[in-house]
This record gives C-alpha cells, structure tokens and sequence, in this order.
C-alpha cells in the first residue's frame, strides 16, 4: 500500500473543507473563527510540504515557515484585538462589531 | 507498509481533532483538540521527510500559539453559551458551501497529475537524505538563496510585535510608580525644614 501525494492532498482538502465549515458554523465566536483559521493556515502547510516532499524541492518547506511565521504574527494581532475589544465592551460577539458601520 | 499505518492514524486523529476544534461546545476543548491536531500534522510532516518544519510546527504551534489561544480563552470571562446559540441557523449554508469546497477540491486533486519533465525545472533540490540532513539542507538554501523571504518573516514577526504591545498596552492612573528623574530632581529645601525650636516651649 503505497501512500502518495494525493492521500496527504485528501487530507489537507479536507482539513480546509472543515476550516471553512468552522468559520460559517461559529459565526458568533471569533476564538472559534480564529481556530478555524489555524486550521485552514495548517491545511495549507501540507500541502506545501507534500508537495515539496514528492517533487523533491525544497523551497516548499521555506515558504512552510513563512506561513508559520504569518500564522503566528496574526494570531498574535487577532488576539490583542480580541483582549483590546473585550476590555471596551465587555463582549466578543461579532454581531456586537458593528460601531463603523457608519 | 509502517508508513501506510502511520500515515491513516495520523490523517485520521488529525481530521477528528480537526471536527472536534469546529463542533467543541467549549472553547477550552476546541484551543486543545487544536494542539492534537497539530501534533498529528507533525507526525504527517515527519512521514513526508520534513522533521525541521514538523518540530518547528511543535514549537511554534502548541507550545507559542495554542498556549496564547489557552491564555486569552481562559483570561476573558466570556459567556460561551450565548455565542453557541444560532448555530443551528448556519448548518445549512454552512455544510452546502463545504460540500461544494470539498467537491471542487477533490476534482481538482483526481484530475491533476504531475508532468514528466518537471525536475528539470527545479531550482533547489532535495538533497540525499544520506549526506545531507533536513535541517542542514533548508539552513543551506534558507540563508542564501532565500534571504529576503527569511528577513520579511522577520520583519512580520517585529510589526506584529510592535502590533500586540502597542494595542493592549494602557495607562493605568492611581498606580504608585518609581519615578527616578523625580527622585532624582527632589532638592533639600523640598523635603525638609529645620526649627529652630526652644527648650520648654515645643512648636
């Protein structure tokens, strides 16, 4: 039983298929919604790196830690806006983020 | 045969974990169902010969990310029953835009093939695994031919710091503080007085 490079592209198919479902079921939770985005970042890496792995070029891991790199920055931003909003309004629901819609 | 095994229990407990980070009723279980996951992609990244980017995965992931998620998770006091209601609303649109994301993918992924000619186009090769390790082999194209995108993940990295400090940072007023150029400034006349006081008399 050989495993190829379309098992881990299944897999990462549908890790961002659950992503994606995540983001549209929790639409009042941003912690959940930013976990979807995780998971979405995540799927994206296998890819890379299966790709990298069965083509056999590297540079698909380099672009990897980018992602890793762009992952972390911006669930460290989303988080201080989440802490930041949380402390003004007492509240994370996103139908409560409306105060510039004019 | 070891790998094909490996392969499906590490694909299978990260796509679980994966269901479980979505459909978590608390948000606590869902930060850890994250970390599994993860781990798992890790396993999968170990199979596919990365172990570099799989232990940086473990690092940067569960031990910097998750633990931020944990962190705020636990720190907001956040009624998470409120937000679960209503989520039976958007199971429908939800599930029919992941069927039709799933489907498009999978079309994609069956009718794809890799041509012949393709290693001819590579820039950067893997190395044989024998003489160079992952790690050696990613350091040696990571610093040169790969510069700028190594310094822009740094440069992300400063902004983004930059970013969180300057957001969450506040003033707080009634706070006693040491303030060191006003220790400094304070002069003798400032702190004390000196009485010339008479015996018997008192001030």
């Amino acid at each position: 039983m050989e495993i190829g490079i379309e098992h881990y592209l299944t897999v990462a198919a549908m890790l961002f298929t659950l992503g994606v479902f995540g983001i549209f079921l929790n639409r009042k939770n941003v912690i959940i919604i930013l976990l979807s985005i995780e998971l979405i970042l995540l799927s994206v890496n296998i890819n890379l790196v299966a790709f990298s792995s069965y083509m056999g070029d590297m540079v698909g891991q380099i672009f990897t830690m980018l992602i890793l790199t762009v992952a972390a920055a911006e669930a460290s931003i989303g988080l201080a806006i989440l802490v930041v909003y949380f402390r003004n309004r007492g509240s994370i629901a996103v139908e409560d983020i409306n105060l510039m819609k004019g | 045969m070891i790998t094909a095994i490996c392969f499906y229990i590490f694909a299978t407990i990260l796509i679980g974990s994966g269901i479980m980070v979505v459909f978590s009723k608390n948000p606590v279980h869902s930060v850890l169902f994250l970390i599994l996951a993860f781990f798992n992609a890790a396993g999968l990244f170990v199979l596919l010969g990365a172990e570099f980017v799989a232990m940086i995965l473990v690092i940067v992931y569960v031990g910097a990310v998750a633990v931020m998620f944990l962190f705020v998770v636990m720190m907001l006091d956040i009624n998470f029953t409120e937000l679960r209601k209503g989520v039976q609303d958007y199971l429908p649109i939800g599930l029919l835009i992941g069927i039709i994301l799933m489907v498009e993918m999978v079309v994609i992924v069956g009718g794809w093939s890799m041509t012949d000619g393709i290693a001819v186009t590579i820039n950067s090769a893997t190395p044989k695994v024998l003489e160079v390790t992952n790690t050696d082999a990613i350091g040696r194209i990571l610093y040169t031919d790969n510069i700028f995108l190594f310094q822009l993940a740094g440069l992300i990295l400063l902004v983004a710091m930059i970013g969180a400090i300057v957001l969450t940072h506040r003033k707080r007023s009634g706070v006693k503080k040491q303030d060191i150029g006003k220790q400094v400034r304070r002069r003798r006349h400032e702190a004390y007085e000196a009485v010339d006081v008479k015996p018997g008399q008192g001030i």
